[in-house]
């Protein structure tokens, strides 16, 4: 019901703009929109499966869409408006997860990860080059790259 | 009738797949020449057996016959035919019976087309097949038995879910289950080649084109699925790094560091062991990501408890498949000499870099894909992790992939020099900069992002262009050389068309009346009329665009927005002009007022369709690498082949 009052409310707004030909856009101002689709693209809608607010059609993704615009008309940051949405839903809405002790290993893992990978890497081309300097191994080594070139050739 | 001869096909190929699980395994171990010999009629008994229960459940299907309590549940009489054969994977046990179908097809096609594979060899891998196809089987038949009676039967059935009733569930779910069953058998040759000991140049060249193959489909899948959701979802996204895409997406990653890695095992008989672990890893995150998917856990851990037989089976069969094939690694893998030796800057130090950053990409989606489960499940807190963050951890580490996908092949094996490498990338590297600063700037605005893009695909065109032309100087390249560059050809095409379509995309939210324009990107767009036009089982509104450029009429374009009978719940069918630079996508939003009014979102996509077409060209690359002659020619059973078990 909810959401029939705004469409009508819109409906009446653009009431105006209707007899014009060129199509009156769903915000009054580009500038607005073009915030609120970013806001919205950090925010999940709560009703549907791993949506967007900004790619969702549910009901209440029109709605939260419908009042982010409101609060950037009032003048609102993206931070305030984003602040005042976890306030409301929790953490849950958010994309992007807060930093806080229990994202410290979401958000560091992937630097660990990576420092991990370079330095295994660096130990073991380090052991590689060293193993490559020991000459029995060497000859076991170039007997065995002989027989699979040998192997290799059709 | 049917769907218990269904039932009973299933049951024996459970059965037969114990037989082809053990028997050849204990005969290879023992000598024993006619178990060794039943490896192959079993894997092929098998796949008829699920085949025969695969189409039963089809024809149930086919026949509406609501008694059987799937086809109740995911069916409906209204339902177009084509629909109600692809419905038989529209749900939980009809999808894990197309899983046990394809593992079971893998099986066969292995069984028929390596018969230039010592016996011993075959018998083990196709053993580890039937091994797992022991534990799918057994999943499906003591938890999600898809030929349920439903009794007394249903007089209707509740319908397939209106987003799957689009033919891109006849095509993508088997592409993406060829893709990541696929990695079966890479596992089966790894854990094979562990039980003989056998690690070698051989096996690695063995089960290259297979691995291959599987990746070739998994890229297929993913690609179909993405496209899928772009037309269909109504807002014109190709990847939304939900977690069910992750799961597919995971086994891919691993799977391409897979690809390398055999590259170097083939070529210079090093990183075994390394290779051996990514062949599990690979297999392992299919697992992973069917147990996602399937047991419920991403909607919340709550639909886990609700069902917890199913959740619980394939964590124990993950948890089963992963410590067993740990373990024999642990146990066998030492006993692996290194291989040959490699100086600091070569072609194989420069795979190893793709194959660290590969798993470090994989490990990071992994994460932010497992994370929200894990709290969630710990008592922690309810979070989301979405595309924000896998944009962030993801791009830098593909930055430097990229980078060095351009100067690997570049790169000779053992000992490269540097140097001559610099000399050889020069006229690449400036056709890069120059691209990274002009091409942004030609598309209209200048970004960081648009410009690294650009770089790094002109930068991998170029150098591609340049060893080509290099090679043909010296005579005919091979298939793989030529199935290399293509496949890396469509990563820089991929690239580039998700840079342009991010960096340039042009869209408007607008209300328009019968009659209203709007201008996006160039074009114009009238909507004329929007009418009432029934389906067979949905009334749809129809809307006539007429797109036009420069004042001249191009085309109509009829977005839809459906209302199916079944669910009432509403799907948006938008109107795509595709074109070589960029689609157009009108799709119709909601009815606006009394008026005739609708809200209508148009998008001017530039580039898009380059996304998809670089997955087809890797596919395509893949494919020719895969029909090299020298993965047809039989493999000398001599001093290279037992090398690796002496070293």
């Amino acid at each position: 019901m909810k959401l029939r009052s705004i469409l009508l409310c819109c409906a009446l707004m653009f009431a105006g703009a209707a007899t014009a030909k060129e199509a009156a856009p769903m915000a009054t101002d580009v500038a607005v929109e073009k915030r609120m689709v970013a806001i919205s693209e950090e925010l999940r809608c709560l009703v549907c499966q791993n949506e967007s607010l900004a790619g969702s059609h549910a009901e209440l993704a029109l709605d939260l869409r419908r009042e982010i615009r409101t609060m950037i008309g009032e003048g609102k940051s993206d931070q305030e408006i984003l602040d005042f949405m976890v306030a409301r839903y929790g953490d849950f809405v958010r994309f992007r997860p807060p930093v806080k002790p229990t994202t410290w290993l979401l958000w560091g893992g992937p630097f660990l990860l990576l420092a991990g990978g370079i330095v295994a890497l660096i130990v073991f081309l380090r052991r590689r080059v060293r193993e490559e300097a020991a000459p029995r191994l060497s000859d076991e080594e170039h007997r065995r790259a002989a027989a699979l070139l040998d192997q290799s050739k059709p | 009738m049917i769907p218990e001869l269904g039932h009973f096909a299933l049951i024996l190929a459970f059965v037969v797949s114990i037989a082809q699980g053990v028997l050849p395994l204990v005969g290879a171990r023992q000598g024993q020449a006619q178990w060794i010999a039943l490896a192959r009629p079993a894997a092929q008994t098998q796949f008829l057996l699920v085949a025969v229960a695969f189409g039963c459940l089809a024809q149930s299907f086919l026949g509406n016959d609501f008694s059987v309590s799937y086809v109740a549940q995911h069916s409906n009489t209204q339902l177009p035919s084509l629909y109600r054969f692809s419905a038989v994977w529209g749900g939980h046990e009809g999808s894990l019976l197309l899983w046990v179908l394809m593992l079971a097809g893998w099986g066969a096609a292995v069984s028929l087309a390596s018969r230039r594979l010592p016996e011993v060899m075959v018998a083990r891998v196709l053993a580890v097949l039937g091994l797992v196809g022991i534990g799918l089987l057994a999943f499906v038949l003591f938890t999600s038995n898809p030929f349920d009676r439903l009794l007394p039967a249903a007089a209707e059935g509740r319908d397939l879910n209106p987003l799957l009733q689009d033919p891109g569930l006849v095509f993508h779910p088997p592409m993406l289950y060829m893709g990541y069953v696929g990695f079966s058998v890479a596992f089966a040759f790894a854990i094979a080649a562990l039980i003989s000991g056998r690690l070698d140049a051989a096996w690695a060249r063995w089960s290259r084109p297979w691995t291959t193959a599987a990746w070739v489909f998994l890229t297929l899948g993913i690609a179909l699925g993405s496209w899928w959701a772009y037309y269909e979802l109504g807002w014109g996204g190709w990847w939304f790094w939900d977690p069910v895409e992750n799961a597919s997406f995971l086994p891919w990653l691993v799977g391409t560091a897979l690809i390398h890695s055999l590259a170097v095992t083939e070529k210079r008989g090093a990183f075994k062991n390394w290779t051996v672990l990514l062949a599990i890893a690979a297999f392992s995150l299919s697992l992973l990501g069917t147990f996602l998917v399937r047991s419920g856990v991403l909607t919340s851990v709550h639909a886990f408890a609700s069902d917890p037989r199913r959740g619980v089976f394939i964590l124990v069969l993950l948890a089963v498949v992963v410590g067993t094939s740990l373990t024999l690694f642990a146990w066998r893998a030492p006993k692996v000499g290194a291989g040959g030796n490699f100086g600091l800057v070569s072609r194989e130090t420069l795979l190893l870099m793709n194959n660290v950053l590969l798993v470090v990409a994989t490990g990071s989606v992994l994460l932010g894909t497992i994370y929200p489960l894990l709290i969630d499940a710990l008592g922690m807190g309810k979070l989301s992790v979405g595309p924000p963050y896998f944009n962030a951890v993801f791009v830098p580490v593909m930055v430097p992939l990229l980078l060095l996908m351009a100067i690997g092949p570049m790169a000779r094996w053992k000992h490269a020099d540097p140097k001559a490498i610099a000399r050889r990338l020069r006229v690449s590297l400036a056709l890069a900069v120059i691209a990274g600063i002009g091409l942004p700037l030609l598309m209209g605005a200048w970004t960081p992002l648009t410009a690294i893009s650009s770089l790094l695909a002109v930068w991998i065109v170029a150098s591609g262009v340049f060893q080509i032309i290099e090679r043909m100087k010296t005579g005919k390249p091979s298939a793989a050389f030529w199935g290399m560059h293509i496949a890396h050809f469509g990563i820089a095409v991929f690239v580039f068309g998700v840079a342009m379509v991010g960096g340039y995309q042009e869209e408007k939210d607008v209300r328009m009346e019968p009659g209203d324009t709007v201008q996006v990107g160039g074009y114009g767009f009238r909507l004329l009329t929007v009418k009432d036009a029934p389906g067979p089982n949905y009334r749809a509104a129809v809307g006539s665009v007429e797109l036009s450029k420069n004042g001249r009429v191009l085309k109509t374009m009829y977005p839809e927005k459906r209302s199916y009978f079944s669910s009432q719940m509403p799907m948006t069918e938008a109107a795509i002009d595709a074109g070589f630079t960029r689609d157009v996508y009108v799709s119709l939003g909601e009815p606006l007022g009394n008026k005739g009014a609708w809200s209508v979102r148009v998008y001017y996509k530039p580039f898009v369709d380059w996304i998809w077409g670089g997955c087809l060209l890797m596919a395509l690359g893949g494919l020719i690498a895969m029909l090299d002659r020298r993965y047809r020619l039989r493999v000398k059973v001599g001093a290279g082949v037992t090398a690796g078990v002496a070293a």
